[in-house]
């Protein structure tokens, strides 16, 4: 029998409804190799073992007695740091909130919770989920399991290096501009960031809020179309939820077939830019799928050439307003400056000592862009490069049911490499960006290793809003064609991580 | 600080044109706040009705509460304004320790509802047009006490206390255009509207109108200019000001001032003034301008209020008449005279005296019983006249007792008393306390004829003609007939049997 770590999470919930193996025996399991390997990766920020056996305990006794509360009963799950939860400290990798134990838990949190999915412990994250590599977290980052002096990707680094690394058999990322996706790229995982509004924000510590979107990270399609299937769902308490439901995306992934199936290649995400081990793969995918009977056109976006600049004038913005509230005055970092200590001096030292320097760069940039006499500029111009995207879009999905792009322009790049040029930081979204921009689902799947390096690359699967069903069939049918050729997933040929 | 020099009133009206404009704030009473379930309680104990989303916790997020957007509309209707199809809302951004995420969530760009106008009727029958520029909702900020320090202000306190019970209650700002025109009248316009606002608020009930609770408050814009001058003179906006006295007098304040600075030839300070009630000046606050950046931007937590024309017009018909005009046409059909009318009106027992009369008494019985008897309990209790036990029915129903002469002034007096003490309707307290009119004339004759007996000398001035002297005997009668006599039919027989 497989190592209980290295099934899948479909596989394990199998097991567990089977009675074959208790929840308890899985989340310990997981427990044992993460308190071994945390050092070594540094995914976890918090290791939650009482209460996740406590909840393991509740799920085995619920199948005692005949009930699943959801279809990934029993099966433990890691929570990105800046997801609430009342049974642990949550930080999103800053300063400011180190020890804050929030009040209430975000509702994808009670999901999971009422869905039976003991909740290992919260992964690492750049500051406030800026960044693309976990170096900007207060609490240093986290290793790419494939290459330890490597980036896990960010965001989302801690989801993707626990999931990647078996130290988590799936997790809960959330995805601003590509921090479930690039992390799954860059590890060989699988990441999906639903169609905004799927999944409810509501617990959610707010980067941008018109592009944050919870959503899964696992080693398989199943698995993030199971985990998305469990936690996506109308919420009064998030007024931008959808009110509809979109569907089972599991059953997208079962009845996954190719035929008909219309494939857009962006003629703007394929050509310049992009590592030619990364684009060599690229092709192959599509190449794949065509020699599997589907159709592949070339769609032309123009107006993605601007999607990183319109990115990072509406995120800002949107952040600068939203970490307005950390000032000391009802939670988290309290820093009193020497002298008379007035509220505006308290406020202040407080976030010059509780803000890391990504955090403070993209306030300043924020609060600039929203400033009167600039607003129009920036702000407004942002927005209409915005629409202009869905736009391109539209036209896109006019003509092919999904998009296909690289998920980053490279592998994994070295931990140090790119900590001191934001710019070349904020390209690898490159290709990620754009589905925020415009609400529309996109996913990440492991498409082979790179040839120079050696590291795992990602393909992915754009679909217009709320066809995120289309999304996981095509994840799905990509999925199989590459297990066939590699004999399974493309994880199992990770290297074996050793405790320190 | 002192109060500054002021140029005498008149003068400065004979120099300046005087405008104003003129911001109220509505506390809305609806049963929750603006985004969020926390009860709208005024006077509990301090932060027992606060949630994640008052206070700001990461990741909470709004939910618009319905009610609050229905009282909204209704008031934009009640001022005559349109209703805009679409309604975002924006962010207000700044730091402040009442302001719970430091931004306030407010509307900008798109108000709820613009272009209105209100009729207001000075005392002296001037009727004014005043221009309503826009009526949009927003959220309140919490309640700061200053402790320490001698002027409860926060500069010089010790530490202050936030109080966030207050946060997220609905508010609804109501701007007017510039009022030109108003002369030596403004500071009595000022006032008059403020008084229209909140009647107009208080007879739809979306708020609890009390201006001492800051249910309605108002900032006053004053500025002057040289006559004939079209250039609009630099403006100031006096805060605090909370009664309608209190508008009228800053806003004189407020004109005397500026006159007299531009009369030196200085110039005005674009700012911020608060009104100190005590002393009747006001001060300077923070310095304004128009370069104050609140660095405005779409809320992207919710998403736009879009009511429908079908839900305007049900709010449209639900809405009672314009106190205004109510008034008009109430004393028009009760005949009342100037002082009459006004005595009801500042009592604020419009509503009594229009139901009594509605039940059968005759308006000037009914004012009379409001105004007088009622009033007098009330005030003796320490009772808010309209929380007095008897209802304008039983009211009505003792006046026609009076009309038909079964019951005298006195009697009915008593019944009151009866039914204020809980003994049941007006005819339950009569039956039990006896208090019926002796109508039985054997009865009345025989006590007359004994009082005339008894009292030879008053017999002999009556039949002299001194028909004044038949006070005693009717005196006599009365009391031995416990006052429940008629007394003109009591006189009307003495000088019957006297002279008989």
């Amino acid at each position: 029998m497989t190592e209980l770590i290295h099934r899948s999470a479909s596989e394990l919930a199998s097991l567990i409804s089977s009675k074959e193996v208790s929840s308890q025996e899985v989340t310990k399991a997981f427990f044992d190799r993460s308190e071994a390997l945390n050092s070594v990766t540094n995914s976890y920020l918090h290791l939650s073992r009482e209460n996740a056996m406590a909840a393991a305990k509740a799920a085995d006794e619920a199948t005692a007695r005949g009930e699943a509360h959801s279809v990934l009963h029993g099966v433990p799950i890691a929570v990105k740091d800046n997801l609430t939860t009342t049974d642990a400290p949550t930080t999103s990798g800053s300063n400011i909130l180190k020890g804050w134990v929030p009040q209430y838990d975000a509702t994808v949190v009670t999901k999971l919770r009422r869905g039976g999915l003991p909740i290992l412990g919260k992964t690492n994250l750049d500051e406030f989920a800026m960044g693309s590599s976990t170096e900007y977290s207060a609490f240093g980052p986290s290793r790419n399991p494939w290459d330890l002096d490597r980036i896990p990707g960010g965001s989302g680094g801690g989801s993707s290096s626990a999931v990647s690394g078996f130290l988590a058999p799936i997790a809960i990322g959330s995805d601003t501009g590509g921090s479930i996706r690039f992390p799954a790229a860059v590890t060989g995982s699988v990441g999906a960031k639903p169609t905004y509004g799927a999944v409810s924000r509501y617990g959610l510590i707010a980067l941008a809020s018109s592009l944050d979107q919870i959503g899964p990270v696992s080693n398989t399609v199943l698995d993030s179309a199971l985990l998305q299937d469990v936690i996506s769902g109308h919420d009064p308490m998030d007024s931008t939820s959808l009110p509809q439901s979109l569907g089972s995306m599991a059953d997208a992934v079962r009845n996954a077939d190719p035929k008909g199936l219309r494939v857009g290649v962006v003629k703007q995400l394929s050509s310049d830019g992009f590592q030619p081990g990364v684009k060599e793969l690229f092709e192959d995918t599509v190449a794949k799928l065509q020699a599997a009977g589907a159709e592949v056109v070339e769609v032309d976006c123009p107006s993605f050439e601007y999607a990183v600049a319109a990115y990072y004038l509406i995120l800002p913005a949107e952040a600068s307003s939203n970490l307005a509230k950390f000032d000391s005055v009802r939670f988290g970092l309290r820093v009193t400056p020497d002298g008379n200590p007035t509220i505006e001096r308290v406020m202040a030292a407080t976030r010059e000592a509780g803000f890391g320097p990504e955090v403070k760069r993209r306030i300043i940039l924020g609060t600039y862009a929203l400033s009167s006499g600039y607003y129009d500029a920036y702000y407004g111009s942002a927005q209409k490069v915005r629409t202009l995207i869905q736009q391109d879009l539209a036209k896109a999905f006019a003509k092919v049911d999904v998009l296909l792009t690289p998920t980053a322009p490279t592998t994994a790049f070295k931990i140090g490499e790119k900590v001191n040029d934001p710019l070349a930081m904020y390209l690898n979204d490159i290709a990620t960006i754009p589905a925020n921009l415009a609400g529309i689902p996109g996913m990440s799947v492991p498409n082979g290793l790179a040839k120079e390096d050696g590291l795992p690359s990602g393909v992915q699967i754009l679909a217009p809003q709320m066809q995120d069903a289309q999304m996981y069939r095509v994840g799905a049918i990509i999925e199989k064609l590459y297990a066939a050729q590699w004999g399974g997933p493309l994880i199992a040929q990770a290297p074996k991580l050793e405790a320190k | 600080m002192a109060k500054e020099s002021l140029m005498p009133y008149a003068e400065a009206i004979e120099k300046f044109e005087v405008v104003i404009g003129l911001e109220v704030h509505v506390e809305l009473n609806t049963k929750s706040k603006m985004f969020c379930g926390c009860a709208n309680i005024f006077g509990n104990e301090a932060n027992t009705n606060v949630c994640p989303v008052c206070i700001g916790l990461p990741g909470s997020l709004p939910a618009v509460n319905k009610k609050a957007v229905e009282s909204s509309i209704a008031i934009g209707l009640a001022l005559g304004c349109q209703i805009a199809p679409t309604g975002r809302f924006s962010r207000k951004n700044y730091f402040y320790p009442d302001l719970a995420k430091n931004f306030q969530t407010s509307q900008y760009d798109e108000p709820i509802a613009f272009e209105g106008k209100l009729s207001i009727e000075l005392e002296t029958g001037e009727v004014f047009e005043v221009l309503i520029e826009r009526a949009h909702m927003e959220e309140d900020a919490g309640k700061l006490t200053h402790v320490g320090g001698s002027t409860g202000r926060i500069q010089g306190a010790e530490y202050s206390l936030v109080d966030y019970n207050r946060a997220g209650v609905p508010l609804v700002e109501i701007v007017t255009k510039p009022i030109f025109g108003a002369g030596d009248k403004a500071p009595e316009l000022a006032a008059a509207y403020v008084h229209a606002i909140r009647d107009i608020v208080k007879s739809m009930n979306v708020s609890d109108a009390k201006m001492e609770r800051g249910n309605v408050r108002c900032d006053a814009n004053v500025s002057l200019r040289p006559k004939g001058q079209e250039k609009l003179g630099t403006r100031t906006e006096t805060k605090n000001v909370n009664s309608l006295r209190s508008v009228e007098n800053a806003v004189r304040y407020e004109i005397q001032r500026q006159a007299y600075i531009l009369s030196q030839g200085g110039t005005i300070t674009q700012e911020t003034r608060h009104w100190h009630e005590d002393r009747g000046y006001t001060s300077a606050g923070r310095p304004k301008s128009d370069a104050d950046d609140y660095r405005y931007f779409p809320e992207p937590d919710l998403v736009p209020v879009q009511p429908s024309a079908a839900w305007i017009e049900e709010i449209r018909a639900t809405l009672p008449e314009n106190p205004a005009v109510r008034k008009k046409r109430l004393q028009a059909a009760w005949g009342f005279a100037d002082l009459e009318f006004r005595d009801v009106v500042n009592s604020d027992l419009l509503d009594q005296v229009e139901a009594t009369v509605a039940a059968g008494a005759s308006p000037q019985s009914a004012r009379k019983w409001w105004t007088g008897e009622l009033a007098r309990i009330a005030n003796s209790l320490g009772q808010d006249i309209a929380e007095l036990a008897i209802t304008p029915t039983q009211v009505a129903k003792i006046q026609t007792l009076i009309d038909s002469g079964e019951l005298t002034d006195r009697l009915a007096r008593d019944v009151v008393a009866g039914v204020l003490a809980g003994e049941g309707e007006p005819e339950a307290v009569i039956e039990k306390r006896g208090l019926k009119v002796v109508t039985d004339e054997g009865a009345l004759i025989a006590a007359i004829d004994q009082a005339l007996a008894s009292q030879p000398d008053v017999l002999e001035k009556i039949r002299e003609g001194k028909v004044q002297a038949a006070g005693a005997v009717i005196g006599a009668v009365m009391q031995a007939m416990r006052g429940q006599a008629d007394a003109a039919r009591v006189r009307e027989l003495v000088l019957e049997r006297a002279n008989a």
